[in-house]
């Protein structure tokens, strides 16, 4: 556990986050997946959007980025292609990722770029206090779904999916080691990672449809789940209305930023004789 | 490499500039009329060992450069006025956190999608007041193609020393005219790069005590490890809740551009010794003041040209004295008078100024600027009418 200090800014330290909220555990398993990859500190670097899950970044002791509502994945994608050998991270949460940006959320599942999103989902607008996210499971309750909410919800998962991402899971603050393991495996995949971490917020998620606190909203979120091991074995009746979760996705593909290295270095092999291009200005570019 | 002769249009130029100004990392969205500098850079930055990405939107693009800068590399992008819209959130955050980045704007005709082809110049407000709250930013308006060379490379060495984000306004006379162009040998540029610590110990990120006000920025992936956060922050990049540190970090920001007022203003004057007719203008719209106020000239009338190159900071000082032993100030620009208001104010009843507004996508015509300068000799129109001049509108 001290070790595990070692990966936080300690002068940041208590966090902002309300009592029994899931976001921190989440943020432990982040933590804890880095340290059993054995990651220098100074080469990873965490980038985050707006909203609670965006806050986890001010604590963690990396290069980190606290962005502006929505686009987080979209600055990453400036620092993974301007260093691809730096490890990027997004922590961004069910609003920030799937309303907001959910147009930068599929352009890099698309380009397959080199980022691993942990999406800290928590059915709600927590920092707003309590309104629907395009996350909020239909029929349930939410500051702005005084009558139960109208709109169905993503499966963000099946979404990276089919956008491209080459590495899926899902896992919860519940399932902690299952959800260490994810993010370990996806840190690991050279494109673009998708781990979504169901979270609880027992203040406003909890409370506007009486699920109850931290504890009670843990169980509901176990109850509402099924490895997707086990839902094989269990067939689709036992398992029906149950969200998967377990690694979800996992194929290989080329990786973006690799796949621009080699397009730079086949344009400069033909335009060899042009080398500092078109104003011969590439002493400029140190 | 000697020096280039080129028949080049502004975007190209502005493309140059910005790869002699050692340009590494170009993010943008394709839109009329900005798009040949995307093309260009697609082109040429894999030569030089450059990235170009074409995002999904350009909220994604000014996000993209944002992150490449923080890394320590020169970054661009190219827009037009939804685009400029668009970004202008990131452009907030990019003047609180203090990030160098260059933005091209080549103004087209709104608001909305207006006419995608046509000319205007209705972005210079945007540019100074386009995002919330108050930030400092700097616009540069090239004003012929060799300047859209000279002032896309200006722009990196003043977003690089000032740590602002940098706004080149140019607009679709410019982008699309095409000029033979003489430029200078590449060994002739020394580009500016930001100021850098020299070790991680100690390092405060938002500490802005040495000369100048501006922090030394360190880029991500060599160990420093410092946050950066459009919350308001401390010295050490800390989201604070403080009015006092609110208070005192923008102060500090407005201060590091307003101090620096009189070498960041860059104009071009003609015939200003003894002008008594004065026009002031920017971009396309003064190289038709321009070849009115010669024609005045030949007729006698002591017109001159006071060419802004550097629209925010508003160049104060030039404009003031020239207000003061002006008869009048024309200002034909191709908008209903975003100039002329800071005109007014500098000029502060000093000299009637004519608004000159004109918004159909169509560059002024020599004529109109030349009538507007001959009936303020005769001392019709004389100012305050609104925003119409003497020449009005072509209809």
């Amino acid at each position: 556990m001290s070790d595990i200090l070692r990966y936080f800014r300690q002068d940041m330290l208590p966090h902002i986050w309300c009592p029994g909220c899931g976001h921190g555990t989440v943020t432990g398993a982040l933590v804890r997946a880095i340290d059993r990859l054995g990651l220098s500190k100074n080469k990873v670097c965490i980038v985050s959007g707006i909203g609670c899950s965006s806050r986890a970044v001010g604590y963690l002791d990396f290069d980190t980025l606290h962005t502006t509502h929505g686009r987080a994945i979209a600055f990453a994608t400036g620092i993974k292609l301007a260093r691809p050998e730096l490890t990027v991270i997004v922590m961004t949460g069910d609003g920030d990722c799937a309303a907001i940006g959910g147009n930068h959320f599929i352009h890099a599942a698309r380009r397959n770029i080199g980022i691993t999103t942990i999406v800290m989902n928590n059915n709600i607008y927590g920092m707003t206090s309590g309104q629907y996210s395009p996350m909020t499971p239909k029929g349930m309750y939410g500051t702005t779904a005084p009558y139960g909410n109208v709109e169905r919800s993503f499966d963000l998962c099946e979404l990276a999916k089919a956008s491209g991402a080459t590495y899926v899971g899902r896992a919860t603050s519940y399932h902690v080691p299952l959800l260490i393991d994810l993010i370990h495996s996806a840190l690991q995949n050279k494109g673009f990672s998708v781990v979504e971490a169901i979270s609880q917020c027992p203040t406003y998620m909890g409370r506007k449809n009486k699920i109850g606190g931290a504890v009670e909203m843990l169980e509901w979120i176990k109850d509402g789940t099924v490895n997707v091991k086990a839902a094989a074995a269990l067939g689709p009746e036992k398992t029906k209305g149950k969200i998967l979760i377990g690694e979800l996705h996992n194929e290989s593909q080329s990786e973006y930023t690799a796949d621009y290295d080699e397009l730079i270095a086949r344009v400069q092999r033909k335009y060899d004789k042009f080398q500092g291009g078109i104003y011969g200005c590439a002493s400029n570019s140190d | 490499m000697a020096k280039t002769v080129k028949l080049m249009q502004g975007n190209e130029a502005c493309t140059i500039g910005a790869l002699a100004a050692g340009l590494e990392f170009y993010a943008g969205y394709p839109i009329t009329p900005s798009t040949e500098i995307a093309e260009l850079c697609a082109e040429e930055l894999p030569k030089v060992g450059g990235k170009f990405i074409q995002m999904e939107d350009e909220i994604g693009s000014i996000a993209a450069c944002i992150g490449a800068s923080l890394t320590g590399k020169k970054t661009m992008t190219a827009t037009s006025g939804p685009g400029f819209s668009l970004m202008q959130e990131s452009i907030g955050y990019a003047s609180l956190c203090e990030v160098p980045v260059v933005i091209i704007d080549v103004q087209r005709m709104g608001p909305s999608t207006g006419m995608p082809t046509s000319l205007a110049q209705g972005d210079v407000m945007q540019a100074r007041w386009g995002t919330h709250g108050d930030h400092p930013v700097i616009a540069l308006a090239p004003g012929n193609v060799r300047e859209c060379f000279d002032l896309t490379i200006r722009a990196f060495d003043l977003a690089e020393t000032y740590r602002v984000p940098v706004i080149v306004l140019s607009d679709e006379t410019i982008g699309h005219m095409r000029e033979k162009v003489v430029l200078p040998d590449p060994s002739e540029i020394r580009p500016v790069r930001r100021a850098a610590p020299t070790s991680p110990a100690g390092y405060k990120p938002y500490a802005a005590d040495q000369d100048g006000g501006v922090p030394l920025m360190a880029p991500f992936g060599e160990g420093y490890r410092w946050h950066v956060t459009g919350l308001f922050h401390n010295e050490m990049g800390r989201p604070t809740n403080s009015g006092e540190i609110a208070s005192d970090t923008l102060h500090r920001l407005a201060r590091k551009i307003e101090k620096n007022a009189d070498a960041l203003a860059d104009y071009a004057a003609e015939s200003l010794e003894d002008c008594e007719i004065a026009v002031v203008s920017f971009g396309s719209s003064a190289m038709s003041g321009l070849s009115a106020v010669r024609r005045a000239r030949k007729e006698g009338v002591k017109a001159g040209m006071l060419r802004l190159k550097t629209i925010w900071p508003f160049p104060e000082k030039v404009v003031a004295e020239l207000a003061a032993r002006a008869k009048c100030v024309i200002v034909p620009e191709m908008n209903l008078g975003q100039i002329a208001l800071e005109v007014e104010r500098v000029a502060a009843g000093r000299a009637p100024v004519q608004r000159l507004g004109k918004v159909n996508g169509e560059l002024f015509r020599p004529e109109e600027v030349y009538a507007a300068i001959m009936n303020a000799a005769r001392g019709d129109d004389a100012a305050g009418d609104g925003a119409r001049g003497a020449a009005g509108e072509a209809r």
